[in-house]
Formats: C-alpha cells, sequence, structure tokens
C-alpha cells in the first residue's frame, strides 16, 4: 500500500518521557485527513516519527512500503513533508524566496526549474507579493505560508501540516482550505494537526483523536463530535450548532449550519 | 476610571511606506473586558505595543498621539513603572520563555522572584496559578522540553502571577485545545470580576462573543467598530474584514436568508440561539 503505516511506535524523549505509547495506523495515499486532541497528547511527536525528525524506539514507520529506520532523514523527505508547528523551527533563510528555494536548490534542479517551484509555491499560498522580503518581517500568520509553501516546493507524496490554523483570519483559513483541495487533486495525502473544530468540520471527513499518548479514536468527524465520552477526554469540544441541536434536543446529529437549518425546516 | 486612553494615535513603522494605524481614539474603564478583533496584519500587536509604551521607546519610524495609563500620559513613565502597571503576553508563545529556568514551577515563578517577593508568597502565588490553569502535571518539566500548547500556558501563567491590574494579552489561546482555550476565558472572567482591566486580541469570536463586554474592530488603519460585543458579533459586514461570527450567529442569518421565518433577534452567544430557536424545533 502507498502511504504511511505506523506499526505499535512508541517513543521517548531524551529525559525518558514516553510522548507516543505503542501507536498504530495507515494513511492511503492521496487520503486527507485531521489529527486532534488535548495539549501535550503526543501529535507533533507522532508526525515528526513519520518524516523521520523522530526515530521510535519500538515499532515500524512504513512510507510507500519501506522501512524507514532503513532510509536517511535526507531520503525520508523526499517523501514526507512536514510543516513544522513552530515556523522558527524551520525557517532559516535570508529571504522568503530562498526559503521556498531551499530544498528544490539541494535537489540539485536547474535555477529555472526553481524558480518554476517558488512561482507555484508561493502563488498557491498566496505570498508571491512577499519573496524579496525576510521572512522575519512578516507577521506570525503570513510566516506559516512561506513554510507551508517550502514543504510544496519540495514535491513530497504526502505533507503534514502542523497546526497552520492557529492564529490565522478568516481569509487565512479560506487561502488554507484552497490550498489542502489543490494538493488532494494533485494526489497528495494532507494530514493536518489542528484545534480549530469548525476547520475539521469542514474540511475532513477522516479524523483521529490522541489523548495521552495515544490514539483513542478514528472515525468519521459526525461520530466524533457527537461521541461525548471521546469529547471529554480528549478536551475537544462540540461545535456550537451541535450543541445547540443537543440543546434543543435535535435528531440527527447535526455538525453543521446547513445541516441544522435543514433539520428545522424539512417538516 | 479610565484604565487606558488613546487619543489619536497615528504610528507609521520605519521602513513602510504608509501609517500603520491612523486616528485610533479609544479608551478602556478599569474593570472592562474589551477584545480587539481584525484580519492579519491589521495592526493588533502594533496597538498593543503602542500600549505598553514600546511603540515609540524602543521603534524608530513616525509616532502622533497619546496614551495614558490610569489617567496619567505614558511619556511620564518609565518602563518599570509600565511594567508594573500593565501585564503583557506576547504573541508568540515560541518565545516568552526566560531560557534560564530548569523547570516550568521556576519559570513562572521567575518574575516574582526578580521582584523581591517574600519565598512564602512566592510559592503560594506560584502554586495558585498553576491550579488554576491546570498545569500541575507540568510543574517539573523543563520549558523547552513542551509541546506548542503547554508552552503558551507557562507563557500566560508568568504574567498572570504577576497579578496586574491592566492585562494585555495578544492571541494567549492560539495554540491551545478546545478545553484548555475555554479555560484561558474563564480565568479572564475572574480576573475582570477582581476589577481587572483586560485588551485580549483574539481570533476565536464564539469564545469573544461569550466572555467579553466590548469588541474592538480594526481594518485599513481605522477603528470600524467599536460597540458592545452582542452588537458587533451579529453583523454581517463582519465577515468581510476577514473577521468570523460566532457559528450561533452564522446560523441566524442564513437562517432568515434562507427561510420565510424572522428571528426574534440575530444571537450571539449559546443561550440566545436556545432563546431564540426552541420555537421552531
Ligand atoms: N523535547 C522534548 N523533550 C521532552 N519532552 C517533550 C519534548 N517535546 C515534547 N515533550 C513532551 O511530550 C508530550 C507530547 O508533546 P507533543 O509536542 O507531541 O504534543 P502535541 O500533542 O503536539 O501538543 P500541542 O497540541 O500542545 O502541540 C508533551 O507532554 C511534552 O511535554
Ligand atoms: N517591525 C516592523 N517593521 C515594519 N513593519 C512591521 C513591523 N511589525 C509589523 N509590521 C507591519 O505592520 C502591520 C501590522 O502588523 P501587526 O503585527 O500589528 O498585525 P496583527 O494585526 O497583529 O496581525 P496578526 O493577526 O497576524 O498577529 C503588518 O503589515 C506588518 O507587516
Ligand atoms: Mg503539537
Ligand atoms: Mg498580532
Amino acid at each position: 500500500m502507498e502511504g504511511i503505516r505506523v506499526e505499535n511506535a512508541s517513543y521517548s524523549y531524551d529525559n525518558g518521557y514516553i510522548a507516543v505509547d505503542n501507536v498504530s495506523l495507515e494513511i492511503k495515499k492521496g487520503e486527507n485527513l485531521a489529527i486532534i486532541g488535548q495539549n501535550g497528547a503526543g501529535k507533533t511527536t507522532l508526525v515528526k516519527m513519520f518524516n523521520g525528525l523522530l526515530r521510535p524506539q519500538k515499532g515500524k514507520i512504513y512510507v510507500d512500503n519501506e522501512d524507514v529506520s532503513n532510509l536517511t532523514v535526507a531520503q525520508i523527505s523526499r517523501k514526507v513533508g512536514y510543516v513544522f508547528q513552530n515556523p522558527g523551527e524551520q525557517i532559516f533563510n535570508p529571504t522568503v524566496y530562498d526559503e521556498i528555494a531551499y530544498t528544490p536548490r539541494y535537489f540539485k534542479l536547474k535555477e529555472k526549474e526553481v524558480a518554476q517551484k517558488v512561482q507555484d509555491a508561493a502563488e498557491l499560498c498566496n505570498i508571491i507579493d512577499y519573496l524579496k522580503l525576510n521572512p522575519y518581517d512578516l507577521p506570525f500568520s503570513l510566516r506559516k505560508f512561506v513554510t507551508i509553501a517550502s514543504v510544496i516546493a519540495m514535491g513530497t507524496e504526502h505533507i503534514i501540516l502542523d497546526e497552520p490554523t492557529a492564529g490565522q483570519d478568516l481569509f487565512g483559513l479560506e487561502q488554507q482550505k484552497k490550498i489542502i483541495k489543490e494538493l488532494l487533486k494533485r494526489g497528495k495525502t494532507v494530514i493536518t494537526i489542528t484545534h480549530d473544530m469548525e476547520f475539521v468540520a469542514e474540511n475532513f471527513s477522516r479524523v483521529i483523536v490522541m489523548t495521552d499518548k495515544k490514539i483513542v479514536a478514528d472515525k468519521n468527524k459526525r461520530a466524533i463530535f457527537w461521541d461525548f465520552e471521546i469529547l471529554k477526554k480528549s478536551s475537544i469540544k462540540q461545535l456550537y450548532v451541535s450543541m445547540l441541536a443537543k440543546e434543543l434536543a435535535m435528531k440527527n446529529n447535526v455538525i453543521s449550519i446547513d445541516e441544522f437549518i435543514h433539520e428545522v425546516t424539512k417538516k | 476610571m479610565k484604565a487606558l486612553e488613546v487619543r489619536n494615535v497615528t504610528y507609521k513603522y520605519p521602513i513602510a511606506r504608509t501609517n500603520v494605524l491612523e486616528n485610533i481614539s479609544f479608551s478602556v474603564n478599569k474593570g472592562e473586558f474589551v477584545a480587539i478583533v481584525g484580519k492579519n496584519g491589521c495592526g493588533k500587536t502594533t496597538l498593543c505595543n503602542i500600549l505598553r509604551g514600546f511603540i515609540p521607546s524602543f521603534h524608530q519610524g513616525k509616532f502622533a498621539g497619546t496614551v495614558l495609563i490610569n489617567e496619567k500620559n505614558i511619556k511620564q513613565m518609565s518602563m518599570g513603572e509600565i511594567a508594573v502597571a500593565i501585564g503583557f503576553v506576547f504573541q508568540n508563545p515560541f518565545i516568552q520563555v526566560s531560557g534560564i529556568k530548569h523547570s516550568v514551577f521556576n519559570e513562572v515563578a521567575y518574575g516574582l522572584e526578580n521582584l523581591g517577593i517574600d519565598r512564602e508568597e512566592m510559592i503560594g502565588r506560584t502554586e495558585q496559578i498553576l491550579k488554576d490553569l491546570k498545569m500541575n502535571d507540568l510543574r517539573d518539566k523543563h520549558p523547552v522540553e513542551l509541546s506548542g500548547g503547554q508552552r503558551q500556558r507557562v507563557a500566560l501563567a508568568s504574567v498572570l502571577v504577576m497579578d496586574p491590574d491592566i492585562l494585555i494579552i495578544d492571541e494567549p489561546t492560539s495554540q491551545l485545545d478546545p478545553q484548555s482555550t475555554e479555560k484561558v476565558f474563564e480565568i479572564i472572567r475572574l480576573l475582570k470580576e477582581r476589577n481587572k482591566t483586560i485588551i485580549l486580541v483574539e481570533h476565536k469570536i464564539d469564545l469573544i462573543s461569550e466572555y467579553a463586554d466590548r469588541v474592538i474592530l480594526i481594518d485599513d488603519k481605522r477603528i470600524v467598530f467599536d460597540d458592545l460585543t452582542q452588537k458587533v458579533l451579529v453583523n454581517k459586514k463582519v465577515l468581510s474584514y476577514g473577521v468570523n461570527l460566532p457559528q450561533v450567529a452564522k446560523l441566524g442569518i442564513k437562517f432568515e436568508e434562507q427561510t420565510d421565518f424572522r428571528l426574534d433577534y440575530i444571537p450571539s452567544v449559546l443561550t440566545d440561539a436556545i432563546n431564540v430557536f426552541k420555537k421552531y424545533v
């Protein structure tokens, strides 16, 4: 199977703290899913194992059927691109252009091809106007798009976005929706970690919930948003339309404004 | 009494071609909880830096206008005086740890230690804030060994523990899970009950709507809305400024657009939504 397969993976940090405990999951190439769950659950730690930034002490990670423990970080990063939660850990070039061009240049592409990749990624992320600027002169919210563009320019088949929605305004969220759609159209796998439940309800069907080092649910968003035990255990909240529907004892577990209106008006 | 006042403030960053803020005026009463909203890059953080005197003191550029803290002109105050009057939480949670302390507990206590607060009181206050923010399990962790959301809570705790009368908080929940976010808003409400003044920059509009007294919306250098929360956050125009509306308000607006029903009013909070919708269910 092309995609990412995790078999009983565990990770503990140098201080001995176990952050991911015996987790297994399968993500097919071209899939679009969200990972949600409480702060400190182990989401970032888990996905950093997908691209070799962290190596599990126990268990296996397979990317496109290859055991990644046999690959170097440079080799894995041709397959899996990771957009850091903290842009400060990722950005180190003096201009936005150089930052996005870094990996294509590292792959020794011709400058013309590099320019094409930068153009494509910057257009998709709507940051064409900032290519000459220092990434650190941009506000935090735009800096996130610089890091997304860099990963898109790498051209990997699997892309992980760690908290892209944090601090974004409505236009930024719209842009991210577009980016995810376009990447899926190009056949990419997109894995998004987010705390924004409205964004989850609008953009994904499969949702993985992590709590306390483990995956506690992996199912359709509707099932998640109406599973009160899971919600409580993993510090998630229902959407406001769902809370309203619950208070009004409505049927059919609504998770969107349109569904709510439909329920009220159908009779 | 006015805790903060801004009169005709205009500012241009040194390398910028145009002003970032123009002719901004508003005031905040002691004990008020005001949310500042606006699209990315509209100048919210800039305004926070103006309110705490960081601009123009540490930034070149062109500044005009007056800022008063507790009715005293900020120009007549030293940075030390301002720091005692105002607690400030930075937008980027990844930078606001001291780098000196080896445990979350000591990190949070660090500001009190600097003030020379008596040891027992220091421990007591730190214990309390860790408890309030549900951070007890983090107390012995090293500040650099924290997840994104955990770091953000440490940054907030380090400022709250100082117990300032005015708090300016720039996106304190951007990395937080939904329950921790709610917790932060609950704590802000408790601070307000103790007559603290709070300026909060946030994008999480559903929570602003449930908790804040007043909303100031900035766009294109100016204040475009400054009114009670329940008046601003039901106005469809807000969306055109890149600011979300509470989901229940969007529901109300769409419901009226798509059906022949007229609601008593557009709800901005859950309890109001229950009231206006119950007759339809
Ligand atoms: N470098 C590190 N050394 C030791 N422990 C760490 C380190 N980084 C993270 N941890 C711990 O591992 C756990 C999981 O962290 P991780 O960053 O994976 O969480 P997360 O689910 O991404 O949380 P958030 O939603 O806050 O980003 C946390 O309890 C954290 O304190
Ligand atoms: N030091 C600086 N020098 C020049 N321009 C700056 C500087 N800091 C910010 N700006 C610019 O001023 C404008 C306002 O930035 P500010 O950070 O105040 O916005 P914001 O509303 O806080 O945005 P966000 O929601 O992304 O945090 C932006 O266009 C930004 O690029
Ligand atoms: Mg994380
Ligand atoms: Mg800001």
